[in-house]
């Protein structure tokens, strides 16, 4: 008997069948026990009885296999025989990805909706890619050049935003003895490496990768630059580097989904990966259908060609979760090495901990806290890990040149891939352990606020509670203004006087405020409603660029600053508070980016002479 | 020690090895060839036949649960037969107008189900690329959802209430008065309704039922009943068997059906009860960790789906225990479903019907809904205007009971008057059935009190178009 299955593009044939199956011995939801393997080895990926379910060996005895499946189990019987595979569960990485959407074992849920209806159905019966299909292969090297893994041998224009550039796989180095030209299928080799003992290997445009393991880079480099989101809070106040990583907690309906669809939209990368990861199958809809309509800012052309989606909705079986998250990273991973910037969203990260959870219940390990296995910190921070700025494989970055030798001309080639993750703590409460040990990894965290959700503020990122732990002043100094910092304090500042005067409000009322203080109340409102308020589906205000941001900003503080000069010389908070300007300051997030920042300039001098106007009057009045 | 038989195509084997019976769990003994999920008939001495389903397997012991009570059964003279396939239910167009028992037995003295086919209650998982988004606009007449919270077709919204709280009423007054509103006018779309009782009383469910006849609705409508006094554990299989055949309706018939499952939270309890049983670790408050996804296994049976021409609508229905919106049963539901409506005791208390609290109720599919081309173009500004206003003014309400109203600004003043008159006409509507053009109307209205320099929600072009001055 014979096994033939799909591993990555490959169709792996497995003789002699007998010798490499075991047995289903109990079968507990997830969690399948097996007997009767001759070898297997921890994470080998078995499919499982006659339905080949796809599973994954997560426990070895002495003498039972433990299996997590990734597929409902169903109808499964004791004594069905369970086949090892002897591979990793890998993502198949080639171009193609662009513009899919796949389930968390990279199946490809538009290709299957077509050939099964409307529900899923089970085991591996279609490749991820498109096996067939024909791609123009553009080679940038030649016969006779040194090559390593990471080295790209050419490009194919994957998408109209996307040049896919193939890269050697690891454990290939040697000298090219055939580069090919022109169109081909995931199944043609476009090139052919001399080893060092002279076996000549084929390359083909795609590869494998184990998803659990990350993929290498030549080095870390440092966090510099921010990922500009279009979100003002962000931007301002939390903003999030690029290859660094992000969490937003939230409890239900705070706003977690909208701002990570949000940052998929307009975030400046060049890949979107977006894993939707125990949520709701309508929400993957909605991203789905909006993206191929959206087009980038810059180049007009629809989102979709720079996303991959990859859905593991909530009534999806529980463990494929787990891999989906892996998945998602593997396939950033992939582009961020071609010199990508790369930004992964996982929404959301306690479906995951929680499939976690539940496999572990059943193999009845020791619970740590909430009943969370005792790893889970330590599998989060191997997750938030994988998040980096790097300059890439088979690359020289300018710094380290002096010291290693030139045997070849090599470039200069970086990558990043950011991560953000959303947390679903149970009743809001910020204090489980998901959003503890992510908070502990993640150097920016977004805190949502309920109190803020309900009120329609939205985004509703608590500003007290948020942090952005990655200084990135330098850049914004040199790249924006050189009182970006000031800016952003006095910002800072004013949000949380408000928050102390506040308090004092609350037990004695109004009347104990200084009118100067009562305009820093004035101040922090217009800070919180004309500002920090931003609609994720206002036409206009959806995406706000980093300079039109920034003139909000100083056109309030400039206001601020002009209301106390004329406080000071007796003008009264009521005119300030009734000041034409303020009703343009209202409408500041309307303006058209086209002359955004123009307008607010002017509004900078419509300012001055509206309060110098105040002052005269009270002047006169006074005479 | 067993005995085999063929059944059609399926093997069904016949096992006496019961070993424990525990609480709704059955222990089965030395069995062979047992599927996961399998479906088991246990016969008692008694010759009565009572269902379940395989739980677990682990090596030649078989864990059963029971739909029904485990009273009467004995170790020795129990008999279990594996059936050799999963649950189902018959499904059929002939099932409206119906009433069923909670695992989908005739019990209205009709004849037997003939089915058309026999669906696997668990269903199957969606996939997610060929769901439609929902975008038509139901209007149910009631200001505080349809102005505020909208439900389109093929969303799930729950209600969350709680014990002497009118969430059944509400629901039902929605059943009655819900409508499609496009613009091409209204249809007359093939409906029908499907109501699942789950633990409540003979007074609550007879209520259901008098309203559906009222409204006519009652011979478009299969009604799943599990009563307080019936069997715990067989509500697990209710809210399935009911789903099963909403899409069985919806995406084989092409009607568009309107689930109403009430009360979720005894669901809930029955699945904490059957963990116990099963010794299970549990997460928070004693329920499994498993309840998100078990949750989500029901509700996400709600949507539309490309090249279908029916749709599955859930109105969900839980009692907060305690009136705790972060109690797991509240807190999991409104993390899997599109929004909710949430009910106040002290609105309540003050007379208002619908007591419906805005500030945490939610729509998420509201957007996708409203506007120009379904309702009209300033529907989610005026909502969003509203949300401001009345947030604001609650937090004024707070103020003055601790300082008085004193010291309240012009437009503080004007505010509160707002939030005032928002609870008491707008949400406080009373049994009234309201157009949406008649909510948005008296939405300007109120507005229109404040000067329009203040409803910076709203763009410009709206406010001169509708502000009443
Ligand atoms: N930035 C935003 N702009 C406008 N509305 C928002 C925004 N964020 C959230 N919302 C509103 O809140 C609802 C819930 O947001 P969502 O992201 O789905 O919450 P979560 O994922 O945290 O449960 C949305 O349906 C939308 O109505
Ligand atoms: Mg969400």
């Amino acid at each position: 008997m014979q096994l033939a299955f799909k591993l990555g593009s490959k169709v792996k044939v497995m003789d002699d069948l007998e010798k490499q199956a075991g047995k289903v011995k109990r079968i507990a939801g997830p969690v399948v026990g097996a007997v009767g393997f001759n070898e297997i080895r921890l994470h080998d990926m078995v499919l499982v009885g006659e339905a080949k379910l796809v599973g994954e060996v997560i426990r070895l005895n002495a003498d039972q296999a433990t299996i997590q499946v990734y597929e409902d189990t169903s109808g499964l019987r004791m004594d069905e025989p369970i086949y090892n595979t002897g591979e990793p569960l890998v993502a198949h990485l080639g171009p193609g990805l662009m513009g899919q959407i796949f389930d968390g074992l990279q199946r490809p849920l538009t290709t299957l909706a077509k050939k099964e209806g409307g529900f899923l159905g089970r085991g591996i019966s279609e490749s991820s890619l498109a096996m067939g299909k024909a791609w123009d292969f553009t080679p940038v090297v030649k016969e006779g050049d040194l090559v390593t893994p990471g080295t790209i041998l050419g490009t194919i224009p994957e998408t109209q935003s996307i040049e896919h550039r193939v890269m050697v796989p690891q454990g290939i180095s040697g000298r090219i003895v055939e580069i090919k030209t022109g169109s081909f299928t995931l199944k043609d080799h476009v090139a052919i490496v001399e080893t060092k003992n002279k076996k000549h290997e084929k390359v083909f445009m795609e590869q494998s990768w184990p998803v659990r393991m990350a993929r290498p880079f030549h080095k870390r480099l440092d966090l510099t630059e921010p990922l500009v989101t279009g979100k003002r809070v962000i931007d301002l106040l939390f903003p999030i580097p690029k290859g660094g990583s992000a969490i937003i907690p939230g409890g239900f309906g705070t706003g977690k989904t909208v701002i990570q669809q949000s940052l998929a939209r307009w975030s400046e990368v060049d890949v979107v990966v977006y894993v939707g990861c125990g949520e709701r199958g309508n929400e993957m809809a909605e991203v789905l259908n909006e993206l191929p309509k959206l087009e980038d800012r810059s180049s007009g052309i629809p989102l979709i060609n720079r996303t991959v989606l990859i859905a593991n909705t909530s009534n999806m079986p529980v463990a494929a979760r787990e891999a989906s998250i892996y998945m998602g990273i593997t396939i950033g991973e992939y582009y961020r090495d071609m010199g990508y910037d790369v930004l992964m969203l996982a929404d959301s990260t306690s479906r995951w901990g929680e499939a976690l959870r539940e496999v572990s219940s059943r193999l009845e390990e020791i619970p740590g806290e909430e009943g969370y296995p005792a790893y889970l910190a330590s599998r989060l921070a191997e997750f938030y890990e994988r998040a980096g700025h790097v300059s890439c494989l088979d690359t020289v970055h300018p710094a380290d040149e002096k010291s290693e030798p030139k045997e070849k001309q090599k470039e200069e080639r970086e990558g990043s891939i950011s991560l953000v993750g959303a947390v679903s703590p149970p009743g809001g409460d910020f204090s489980d352990p998901i959003t503890q040990s992510s908070m502990r990894i993640a150097g920016v965290f977004w805190a949502l606020d309920y109190e803020l959700s309900r009120r329609r503020h939205f985004p509703a990122i608590n500003w007290t509670k948020s942090f952005s732990l990655v200084d990135l002043s330098r850049w914004f100094l040199e790249e924006v203004s050189d009182d970006y910092e000031v800016m952003v304090k006095e910002t800072e500042n004013i949000l949380g006087r408000e928050h102390e005067l506040q308090q004092v409000v609350q037990l004695i009322g109004q009347d104990a405020l200084s009118d100067m203080e009562r305009e820093v109340l004035l101040i922090s409102r217009i800070l919180r409603e004309d500002l920090l308020q931003q609609s994720a589906i206002h036409d206009v205000d959806a995406f706000c660029p980093l300079d039109k941001s920034y003139w909000m900003m100083k056109v309030i503080l400039h206001f601020h600053e002009a209301a106390q000069e004329a406080m000071k010389k007796g003008v009264s908070l009521q005119d300030l508070d009734n000041a034409q300007v303020l009703q343009k300051i209202a409408r500041m997030k309307e303006l058209k980016l086209d002359n955004a920042v123009q307008r607010l300039q002017y509004l900078m001098s419509d300012i001055d002479t509206e309060v110098s106007r105040l002052g005269e009057k009270m002047e006169k009045s006074n005479a | 020690m067993h005995e085999e038989e063929q059944f059609g195509q399926l093997t069904t084997k016949e096992f006496r090895t019961v070993s424990q019976i525990r609480g709704p769990l059955i222990f089965v003994e030395r069995v062979s060839g047992v599927a996961y999920d399998e479906m088991v008939e246990v016969v008692d001495p008694a010759g009565n036949t009572r269902v379940g389903r395989v739980l677990e397997v682990d090596n030649n012991v078989a864990v059963i649960q029971l739909f029904l009570s485990t009273e009467g059964l004995d170790i020795s003279r129990t008999r279990v037969r594996f059936t050799g396939d999963v649950t189902r239910l018959n499904v059929s167009h002939s099932m409206l107008g119906r009433i069923l028992n909670g695992l989908g037995k005739p019990i209205d003295g009709g004849p037997a189900i003939l089915p058309e086919k026999l669906e696997d209650i668990n269903g199957r998982p969606l996939n997610p690329a060929v769901r439609i988004e929902p975008s038509e606009f139901i209007q149910t007449g009631i200001s505080a959802i349809d102005g505020l919270n909208s439900l389109a077709r093929g969303q799930k919204l729950p209600i969350f209430s709680g014990s002497g709280l009118p969430g059944n009423e509400l629901a039902a007054q929605i059943a009655a008065q819900a409508r499609v509103i496009s613009s091409k006018g209204d249809q007359d779309e093939p409906f029908a309704v499907v109501f699942a009782a789950i633990g409540i009383t003979h007074r609550e469910s007879s209520y259901f039922i008098e309203q559906f006849r009222s409204s006519g609705a009652l011979e478009r409508t299969v009604v799943f009943l599990n009563h307080a006094d019936d069997p715990t554990i067989e509500r697990i299989i209710t809210p399935r068997a009911a789903l099963t055949a909403a899409e069985y309706l919806a995406y084989e018939q092409g009607l568009h059906v309107l689930v109403i499952m009430t009360d979720i939270t005894n669901y809930c309890e029955a699945l904490r009860e059957l963990s116990v049983a099963r010794e299970e670790l549990p997460a928070r408050r004693g329920y499994p960790g498993y309840m998100y996804s078990d949750l989500a296994s029901l509700y996400e049976r709600a949507g539309r789906i490309e090249g279908h021409p029916g749709s599955v609508t859930q109105l969900i229905l839980l009692s907060m225990p305690d009136d705790d919106i972060t109690h797991p049963i509240p807190d999991l539901t409104g993390y899997i479903t599109e929004g909710q409506i949430v009910l106040n005791r002290l609105m309540k208390q003050k007379g208002t019907y619908p007591p419906i609290d805005v500030l945490p109720s939610l729509s998420r599919l509201m957007n996708a809904a409203i506007g120009e081309g379904h309702t009209r173009e300033d529907h989610r500004s005026v909502a969003d205007q509203i949300y401001a206003f009345y947030a604001e003014g609650r937090d004024l309400e707070k103020l003055v009971t601790i300082i008085g109203e004193g010291s309240l600004s012009e437009q503080d003043r004007r505010v509160l008057e707002f939030s005032k008159r928002f609870e008491k006409e707008y949400v406080g509507q009373g049994h009234s059935n309201r157009t949406i053009q008649e909510t948005l109307d008296l939405s300007w209205d109120m507005l229109s009190e404040i000067p329009a320099q203040y409803l910076k929600r709203i763009p410009e072009e709206y406010i001169r178009r509708y502000y009443k001055k």
